[in-house]
């Protein structure tokens, strides 16, 4: 018999999942400090999925035993589900625990960019905490921790050109029909913009695009998108910010 | 030090040749000892618009691949003897130009020379990316159509990010906007681009319009760059051109059409 109706299919989506960044490899103060932050919001890290980023330990040199340390996770409640940064012993290990070893693409490093602020890029190591816990909530605007990067370009992006901000992106110059701006924050250009936009690339539905003279080829924020055919002949041709309300795109002049 | 200037469009046809003989015979002129390099290998056309396609022996990449010397291949302009004329090889294939070749050669002449014009094919493929690999300024050439526009818009994303001075990191690329094959009329009528429109899309420090001119296809036919025809509407542009280059201030012309008889005798509006 020929059965029509598919068995599975494929999408591709994204899933979030906080990350914990160890700064130390003390496994006691680790535990410690981790103890103390489920404390303050219990409902919240209950069975929470974790991404385990070991890229500074390893930057300082300082080994990690990845086995304990998953151990010590699942021990207070999280279910470790990915490891980046690892050193090629920690990235065994994790393949040993069937924990996926995720390749980093260099954080807020943008194909072109003027000046770009990154917090890392004053690192104070006497005052570090042993860990961080970046969380998403239920609200989405927690989910990216964008807020606090952002990349600045001042010269005009011409046709061809792509720049890719995992940040907020603040253009002053002109886009040009042709170019592509993504960001996985918010878009700010201050001047013309004729390509195309793409804010929230990584889902964040709260990302929003603002620009002085709305031309674009293609506006998306966390996929949604519109074409220069769909766009309102109304807002065309003004200053505008674009958001998303209920899978919706707002297009509305800032007056 | 030497200034090396490219001249690029990304599209073809729009007068790039033209206007890379124009401006360096008019930077010769004025006193500047200049060369000017054909980048467009297997379609030599500078030597013609120079008129010097006779005396052609030896080419750029036989300057590459150490088969002659740079005197050798260089052409002393018959016009103006601060003028020399490296020309592009017909024969050989694209493959033999090189970034290290290339940067040999611009290196031996910049010190000798004060300015290098570095006439670049059509397209952005690796022959355009070379001539304006090493650029200190370019001329963008641009006709007044959008196909052309963007063309030009796609070459300046290539100069901003695929230059030595890019990779470098050092001061960008100075761009500089020639509008070519101006036609005051078919822009009345709305058949070519205004001025305005090609600078709200580009929007570059003007050093020139160039206008249709029938003086360019003659000055191209007898081998003289249309620049010494300095009664030709193109020859007084270029002029103002290389002027403005130089950093004099020039107003701009041929903006708007010639002035028709009775507005002539009339003194209509400006
Ligand atoms: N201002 C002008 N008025 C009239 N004709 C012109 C003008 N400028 C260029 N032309 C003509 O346009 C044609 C192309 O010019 P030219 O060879 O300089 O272009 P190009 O950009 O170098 O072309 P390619 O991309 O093939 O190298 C020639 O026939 C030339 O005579
Ligand atoms: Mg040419």
């Amino acid at each position: 018999m020929l059965n029509t109706s598919p068995v599975l299919e494929f999408k591709s989506s994204t899933f979030f999942a906080p990350i914990l960044i160890l700064f130390n490899n003390d496994m006691a103060a680790i535990e410690e400090t981790l103890h103390a932050k489920i404390n303050l919001a219990p409902e919240f890290f209950r069975d929470s999925p974790l991404i385990i980023d070991l890229r500074d330990l390893n930057k300082q040199n300082q080994d990690l035993d990845f086995t304990h340390l998953t151990q010590l996770l699942r021990r207070v409640g999280f279910f470790p589900v990915g490891i980046r940064g690892g050193n090629d012993q920690q990235n065994k290990q994790a393949r040993a625990l069937s924990i996926p070893i995720d390749t980093v693409r260099e954080q807020g490093a943008p194909i072109i960019a003027g000046n770009v602020q990154k917090p890392e890029i004053n690192p104070q190591p006497s005052s570090q905490p042993v860990a961080t816990v970046v969380k998403p909530s239920a609200n989405p605007a927690a989910i990216a921790p964008v807020a606090v990067t952002s990349t600045l370009v001042t010269q005009p992006i011409r046709s061809g050109q792509r720049i890719y901000a995992s940040s907020d992106l603040i253009i002053t110059s002109q886009v040009s029909a042709g170019a592509e701006i993504m960001a996985e924050g918010n878009i700010h250009v201050y001047n013309t913009l004729r390509g195309r936009a793409l804010a929230g690339v990584h889902g964040n539905t709260s990302a929003r695009i603002f620009c002085f003279d709305l031309q674009a080829e293609l506006i998306s924020i966390a996929g949604d998108y519109k074409t220069s055919e769909d766009l309102n002949k109304q807002t065309y041709h003004s200053p505008v910010q674009i958001y998303l309300q209920d899978h919706a795109l707002i297009i509305k002049e800032i007056a | 030090m030497a200034r090396i200037i490219v001249v690029t469009s990304g599209k073809g046809g729009v007068g790039k040749t033209t206007t890379s003989a124009a401006i360096a015979m008019g930077l010769a002129k004025r006193g500047h000892k200049t060369a000017v390099i054909d980048f467009d290998v297997g379609l030599r056309n500078l030597d013609l618009i120079l008129g010097c396609e006779r005396r052609v022996v030896y080419d750029f990449i036989n300057v590459i691949n150490g088969e002659a010397t740079l005197n050798q291949a260089l052409i002393r302009d018959k016009n103006c003897n601060l003028l020399y004329i490296l020309p592009a090889s017909q024969t050989r294939d694209k493959e033999a130009l090189t970034q290290e070749g290339v940067g040999k050669v611009l290196d031996e002449l910049t010190r000798e020379f004060q300015y290098i014009v570095c006439d670049s094919p059509a397209g952005i493929e690796k022959g355009a990316n070379l001539a304006l690999y090493f650029a200190d300024d370019a001329f963008v050439v641009t006709n007044p159509e959008i196909s052309s526009v963007r063309d030009s818009d796609r070459m300046l994303g290539i100069l901003s990010s695929k230059s030595r001075r890019a990779e470098r990191n050092e001061e960008p690329i100075k761009e500089y906007l020639l509008l070519t094959r101006y036609d005051p009329d078919r822009v009345k009528l709305g058949e070519m681009l205004s001025l305005d429109d090609v600078q709200e899309i580009l929007s570059l420090q003007l050093l020139g319009i160039i206008p249709e001119s029938k003086s360019v296809l003659s000055a191209s036919n007898a081998g003289i760059p249309v620049i010494l025809d300095e009664k030709s509407e193109a020859g007084q542009a270029y002029a103002d051109v290389v002027a403005r280059y130089l950093g004099e201030e020039r107003p701009h012309r041929f903006i708007d059409g010639k002035q028709g008889f009775l507005r002539r005798l009339f003194g209509g509006k400006k």
